[in-house]
Order: structure tokens, then sequence, then C-alpha cells
């Protein structure tokens, strides 16, 4: 019985940790595709990347925000690989 | 040797080598013909999910589409790649972890209900179906104009094909022939960007030389075509044009329906574990940024050749390939004010403008408008035909197995055996296969149309009900089947509206919230939330079990090697 209430415990717990880790990334994901890319797109693009001719709003929208979702996909696999072996849900 | 001689030997290359393939993975069990028997690596299961994904639109319409809208066109570039951000952390390791072989086995499961099995079905054939025709048409056309065959033969020679792997090897055949159509569709992608960028910028990656400094002038790229733009009377191309909140929604529309597209969804029921799902979304979103961040650069390319070489020149001046695609009808021109030149401006110019250009072309012309050798050409015109035979055969098995198994075995026959659910997969994907030459021979005149579409409808029926499936324990029966039949049928109601009952309304003026047709997936997708949340609350709960799944699911213990189907 005891054990049943500490392993749901347990997984409440590392189901709250995925959660606001997925609203962390989200909100990368929002900021740089609908903020950076749309919202202040006009903004942004008063700024020049120097040594380039993109508008730094342009560069986010055509091809900034594709490289940070990349890299934001990647940074979950890996926190998350974390989080499974912190709390010994884990496969293998 | 000519362009003709070199496509004709190219594409057979590429062809020989996928039917190789086919042989080598052949299906023998229904767990490798619904998922490749759940063994592939997730390097190899992201190879495969970015030829699934990336159809004919992606290799031939998106540079051009990008190309005439500008700015604007970053809803395609966003809106398509986006999505998998949600793939990987909303669904992917979830839907993996619950271990059965198709988008309909989750909902009707989760949601206990053969109906909400049967109506995830019919909206997983109604999306697959409208998106296979444009894939079919696209093979048609490279085939018609690299190889000078008739539309029709094309289509059949594509039918073949996609018949022989996919009805004998299932996702087994599929997943790896998709893995060689992935390298022969980014290869020819790459060459003649590479190519263009180094003659334009002097930079080998085009992902920079779209935003350096043209060779020669010394001024940025992307100076020089605004400039251009401003002189030809375009809307500048670095700007925008569309409503603030028409472009949020289109690309909310596109990111979620990616997501919720149900031949990218199975792709990740194909790997062992629930952390190779999640790992796999990130090489299948890598490999797929490649292309998408090589699209815009190759727009910019395009656009300023185009502008540089036929505008304001005169007609007897121009080089062969603008008569090449002239007897195919794509580019039209008439000299209407008589002087020999060609007029080619914007809606800002005074003059009148006399060329009419289906922007469709601008990556098969590209390499000709740059004058690249010959063998390019034969690469981009196989690359093409990559890329729509992997997304063709991708959903067709999900017709195929929402045919055997989500309704035979899971709904009306039950006792089906192993073998004859095999049989019954096979057949349906031949039947699918003959259905999908037949609309890409002779598409009824909106298929064009509907495709861009069919996120819109995945957008408002999948979507939500999975995410509620997952995340939220409350989520009950009744709510998930009046989610999906308000969101589906709102998006279609409205689509169908202002594209075929009245398309003369379809302007910014009579549109609901100033959304377009093509973002109107994303209200769609809200109605479904707020209809399925509401409805649930006034419903009982899902009994016990069903909240037992959604524990299980949550975590990744104990997927085991995925589950065998037990009669």
């Amino acid at each position: 019985m005891a054990q049943e209430e500490s392993d749901s415990g347990g997984a409440r717990e590392y189901w709250r940790a995925n959660v606001r880790l997925l609203l962390r990334l989200l909100c990368v994901w929002f900021l740089v595709s609908y903020g950076f890319g749309i919202l202040l797109v006009d903004v942004l693009n008063r700024v020049r990347i120097p040594g380039t001719g993109f508008p730094l709003g342009f560069w986010f929208a055509q091809q900034g925000s594709i490289y940070v979702f990349v890299v934001l996909i990647f940074v979950y696999v890996w926190r998350m690989n974390r989080l499974d072996a912190e709390f010994g849900v884990a496969e293998d | 040797m000519n362009v003709q001689a070199w496509t004709f030997v190219i594409v057979g290359l590429s062809f020989a080598l996928y039917i190789g393939v086919a042989i080598w993975s052949r299906a023998s069990s229904t767990k490798d013909f619904y998922v490749a028997g759940v063994g592939v690596s997730p390097v190899a299961n992201g190879l495969a999910t970015a030829a699934d994904w990336m159809s004919a639109a992606s290799f031939i319409s998106m540079a051009g589409l990008i190309s005439f809208l500008g700015y604007d066109g970053s809803v395609y570039l966003m809106g398509w790649t986006g999505g998998y951000v949600l793939l990987a952390l909303l669904l992917a390791p979830y839907l993996r972890k619950f271990g059965k072989y198709t988008v309909p086995d989750f909902v009707g499961d989760r949601y206990y209900s053969q109906v909400a099995r049967i109506v995830a079905v019919v909206c997983a054939i109604f999306v697959s179906f409208t998106y296979v025709a444009g894939q079919m048409r696209g093979v048609g056309i490279v085939f018609s104009r690299f190889l000078e065959v008739d539309i029709a033969y094309g289509v059949l020679i594509g039918m073949g094909l996609v018949f022989f792997y996919a009805v004998l090897g299932g996702m087994k055949g599929i997943t790896y022939t998709q893995v060689a159509q992935y390298c022969v569709l980014i290869f020819a992608y790459l060459v003649p960007a590479i190519f263009i960028s180094l003659l334009v910028s002097g930079s080998a990656l085009p992902q920079l030389g779209f935003g350096a400094a043209e060779l020669g002038s010394g001024e940025y790229l992307l100076d020089r075509l605004d400039g251009l733009h401003a002189e030809l009377g375009f809307a500048p191309y670095t700007d925008g044009s569309k409503g603030t909140f028409d472009l949020i929604a289109i690309t909310a529309a596109l990111m979620v329906g990616t997501a919720g597209l149900p031949h990218v969804i199975i792709r990740f029921f194909t790997v062992p574990r629930v952390r190779d799902a999640r790992t796999s979304v990130g090489w299948a979103l890598l490999f797929i940024a490649i292309l998408y961040t090589t699209a815009p650069a190759v727009a910019v390319f395009a656009r300023t050749n185009l502008l540089a070489t036929v505008s304001g020149q005169p007609r007897a001046d121009v080089p062969a390939w603008f008569e090449t695609w002239e007897e195919t009808g794509l580019i039209s021109y008439e000299d209407r004010n008589g002087d020999g030149l060609i007029q080619y401006v914007g809606a800002d110019s005074p003059l009148e403008n006399e060329l009419t250009i289906d922007r469709d072309i601008m990556v098969l012309a590209n390499p000709e408008i740059a004058g690249l050798p010959a063998w390019v050409i034969g690469l981009v015109a196989a690359g093409g035909l990559a890329a729509a035979l992997s997304t063709a055969a991708g959903l067709l098995l999900v017709v195929s197995s929402a045919v055997s198994h989500d309704l035979l075995k899971r709904a009306f026959r039950p006792d089906i055996t192993e073998r004859g659910e095999l049989v019954a997969a096979r057949l349906s994907a031949a039947v699918a296969v003959i259905v999908a030459g037949y609309l890409g021979i002779d598409p009824p005149g909106f298929v064009a149309e509907v495709v861009a579409f069919a996120f819109g409808l995945a957008a408002s029926s999948f979507f939500p009900v999975l995410i509620l499936g997952i995340f939220w324990k409350r989520m009950n029966r009744e709510g998930a089947i009046a989610g999906m039949v308000t969101g589906i049928v709102f998006t279609a109601a409205y689509i169908v509206y202002f594209k075929f009952v009245d398309p003369a309304a379809n302007v910014p003026d009579r549109w609901l919230f100033g959304v377009s047709p093509e973002g109107i997936g994303t209200v769609g997708m809200a109605l479904n939330f707020a209809v399925g949340g509401l409805v649930s609350l006034l419903t009982p709960p899902p009994p016990e079990a069903i909240q037992r799944l959604v524990d299980d699911i949550r975590v990744p213990k104990g997927a085991g090697p995925a589950h065998e189907i037990r009669a």
C-alpha cells in the first residue's frame, strides 16, 4: 500500500516536471515564431544582422525560427532522458 | 548527353534503387506491414519521416510560392516545421507508449467507443485521399515535362512503382525506400541550390548566400530584390501584405495540421522505445530543416534571376527555357502593347503586365534559368519524383491500415486471422493505389485546391482529441465525438463555401475574423477544444480503466518491444 502511494506520488511529480518543461519550451517556440517572426517583425526589421543583408525579423521568419525548433527538440530529448532516469521511469 | 537522356538515366537508376530496397525489405506479418516490426532506428525513422512528410508540394511548389509571396511565404516555412515541436513534445512519445498501430486505434481505445473509432477512420481516409491525389498529379507533371510522356502514363508508372513496394512491403518496405528517397531528394535539391548560390553570391551555403552581397555589384541581394520590386511595382519582398491575425491563423493551422496528420504520426509507432520516438522527431526535423532553410534562398535567387532575365527584355532575346515552358502552358506571354518587350510588372506599376508564370515551375525551371548543366536538371526531376512517391506511399498505408485494421479487425470482424488481416491490408493498399491513380489522372477540378486544406482538416479533427486524450484524464467519449464532428464540419463547410459555393466572396472583408480559408483550421481546432471540453464536463467521466490507461501512457517505462496483435 505504502509502496503504491509513493509510486503514484512519484508518477504525479514526474508528470508535473514534464508539463513544466513542456510549457517552458513552448514559450520559446511561441516567441521565435509568432513573436519574432510575425508580431514583432516590423520592429525587428529595423535592425540588420551585421555583415549581411538580412532584416532581423525577416531572418527569424525564414531561417532563425527553424533553427531554434531543431535545437528545442534536442533539448527536450536531453532533459526528458535525465528526468526519466531521476524518477526511475526510463526503459531498460 | 541532352537533358532528356540524363533524366531517363537518373530517374531510371533511382527507380531501380527503390525496387531493390523494396525486395530486400518485404513484410511478413501484420506488425511488419503496419509498423515495420517496430525495429526502425531513430535516425532511419527520422530520414523516412522527412521523405514521408516532404511532398511534391515541398519539393516543387514551396520555393516558388515563397518566391512570389516574399515575407508572407514565411507562414509555410514556420508552419510546416513548427508542427514538429508540437509532435515531439505533445504527441509522439505518448502515442508510441500506447503501442498500437494507427491513430484511430488510439482514438477508439482512449474514448472506449466504436463510434469515435469510425469517425476517426473517416477523417483519416478523407485527409489522406485529398493529399495523395496531389502527389500523383505531381508525378504526372514531372514525367510529362521532363520525359515527354503523357501525364496519364506518368501517373501509371508512378502507380506501378508505389503498388510494388507498398503492397509487398507495407510499412517496412515503405520505410526503407523512403530512406533512399530522402537521400535522392535532398541531393537533388541542394546541388542546384549550391551551384546557384556560388554563382550569385560566392557562398557555398545557400542559407548564408541569400543574405550576402551580390557578386559584381556588391549590393546585398535582398536590397537588390526589394529595389527591383519597387521599380517594377511589386510589393516589397521582405515586407508582408497579409493581415497579422491571418498570418498567425495560417501558421497555426499548418503547425497543428502537421502534428495531426495520421501518416506522420504513425511513423513514430515504428521505433523500438519511447525515448527513440522523441529522438527521432528531432532527427526528422533536422533532415527537413536542411531543405526548409534552403528553400527561401532558392526563392530569392530564382526571383532575382527571373526579374533580371526577362523583365523589360525583348521577347526574341530570352533564352530557350522560356519557350519550353511556354509550350507546357505554365508560362504565358501576351505582347499587349506590341513593342516586342516583356513587361513583367506588379499592381503598382503604370505599365500593363504581359507575363503570367505558374509559381510551381520555379524550382523545376531554376536550373535552366541559371544555365546549369543538363545532368542537374535530370537530378531535379528524380528528386521531385522521390518527394511525390514517398509521400504517396505513406498516405496509402494509412488508408490501407484504416480499412484492414481499424474497420475490419477492430470494428467489424474481430475474429479475422493474422493471415486474413495481412491479405486484407494488401488488398486495400492495392485498391487505394488505383483510386489515387485515378484521382491523379483525372482530378476533379478541385484537387489541387483541396490538398492545402488537408492540413486544416487534420488540425480541426485529430489534434484536439489526441492532446486532450493525453493531457486531460477527464476527457470522455461524448466530448471527443462532439469535438471531432464540430471541428471537421465547421472547417470543411467554411472551405467549401469560400472555394466552391461562392468563390466571389473569397475576399478578406467577408472572412470570419479576417481569417482566410487556409487558416480556418485554427478556428476549427479552437471550436473542437471548446466543444469537446464542455461536452465532457456535462457528461459522466470516463471509466476507471481508461484513467489508468492515461496514467500508463504518460510514463515511458513498460513500453516493451511493442504489442503484438492478439486475436
